[in-house]
């Protein structure tokens, strides 16, 4: 006869999905991605043509008056607030003790990303290159104006 | 003037201070550091030092050693801010022109003097299941090729000595992290080619207090005195989640 031996403990049954995973995921691929896109908005802005001394309200404006430009400062915007607040989510909980402490300053964390995104995305989509009573020579050459 | 006799085959000794980081529970005093000057021999290590201060000037220090040859894993400590073996460092290694600090182990609870209580540390042990789970009956050996055993050999020379957890500045404030030496565990059994439950573990370790939380600050790889690449380890486990198999 022989002895059956039980497995001294049954497997853990699958938990619902663990953010940390993807947080951690997110992380590397944000990474990636913003190296490419942060140097090249300074190269764009910094090194082409005219370089620094062409960066004013026109440059900006007909930046953004581009829709290849607003995707490019959109995606720079949240994946670089996303990417900040969590790293710095995780050094809150790396070095928090207390459970209420920590709540409070994640959750202050996630709200001020969450404002900055907001403001960050309505002013890229709603930017006026041409308001009205500005000056001609400030404004893009687009701009009926001028 | 040393005479020749003397010379020939002599081993040099010199006298260092040792200052060894002291609380007794009974005396209801913080913690503090005590001082003791020790003659020791150039092949003594910290741990004959630290025999010299007990047997013969206060036999009330207290710290922990089985083997003293660096394989029981017993009396790892933080020895001038590094964790390690007070069997397997010299004494002459160290700066001798300097005092040398001797303290527990950080992020477990102190007991008495060098002595920590290791039962955090021993349940995330336990937690990732460290032992062979296999369906199939024990009637025969189960073979491996050398090169599926190479997966996982650095993994199985961990001594559960403690200085690569406890060296961990994420352990230090979140004793709920599995720690290092867990992980180095679980990856002995995820890798290895003749165990079934690779899941599980991988399971067990996919949680809020698991592989996510390393930092890859890599104290864990510098402290070890096994030498095992512990945050390569880490991060082979993180791979192995991220597959959802070994």
């Amino acid at each position: 006869m022989s002895i059956v031996i039980e497995q001294p403990r049954s497997p853990r049954s699958r938990k619902s999905a663990n953010w940390e995973k993807y947080g951690w995921l997110y992380m590397r691929a944000s990474g990636v991605v913003l190296i490419f896109l942060i140097f090249g908005h300074l190269f764009t802005n910094l090194f082409l043509g005219e370089g620094i001394k062409a960066i004013d309200f026109a440059f900006v404006g007909g930046k953004w008056s581009d829709p290849f430009w607003q995707v490019w400062d959109l995606l720079m915007l949240w994946l670089a607030l996303i990417h900040g607040t969590n790293g710095m989510r995780t050094i809150v909980n790396d070095y928090t003790e207390r459970e209420a402490v920590r709540k409070t300053l994640v959750w202050s964390l996630w709200s001020i990303c969450a404002v900055l995104i907001v403001l960050g995305t309505l002013v890229v989509f709603t930017f006026d290159p041409c308001p009205a009573g500005a000056a001609a020579e400030l404004l893009p050459s687009f701009c009926p104006a001028k | 003037m040393a005479t020749e006799f003397e010379e020939l085959g002599a081993v040099p000794s010199f006298t260092v201070t040792l200052f060894v980081r002291r609380f007794n529970p009974e005396d209801g005093q913080e913690a503090r550091w005590q001082d003791f000057d020790v003659e020791v021999h150039g092949t003594d290590r910290v741990l004959d030092a630290l025999h010299k201060i007990k047997w013969e000037m206060d036999g009330s220090l207290t710290f922990r050693r089985s083997c003293a040859h660096g394989v029981c894993g017993s009396d790892a400590m933080r020895i001038n801010g590094r964790n390690r073996l007070a069997c397997k460092t010299l004494v002459k290694d160290l700066d001798i022109t300097q005092p040398i600090y001797v303290e527990p182990i950080k992020g477990l609870a102190v007991e008495k003097d060098l002595v920590v209580d290791m039962n955090p540390f021993y349940q995330a042990y336990r937690d990732i299941k460290p032992f062979l789970i296999a369906s199939d009956k024990p009637e025969k050996e189960r073979l491996q090729s050398a090169a599926q055993h190479s997966k996982f050999e650095d993994t199985t020379k961990c001594i559960l000595c403690a200085a690569c957890t406890t060296s961990c500045p994420v352990f230090w404030t979140d004793g709920q992290y599995f720690g290092p030496a867990a992980i180095v565990n679980a990856h002995r059994f995820i890798f290895d080619s003749r165990d079934e439950a690779a899941e599980v573990r991988i399971d067990i370790l996919n949680d809020k207090e698991g592989v996510w939380r390393c930092r890859t600050t890599f104290n864990c790889t510098e402290a070890c005195p096994r030498g095992i690449e512990v945050t390569k380890a880490i991060a082979e486990v993180k791979q192995a989640i991220l597959r959802g198999k070994p």
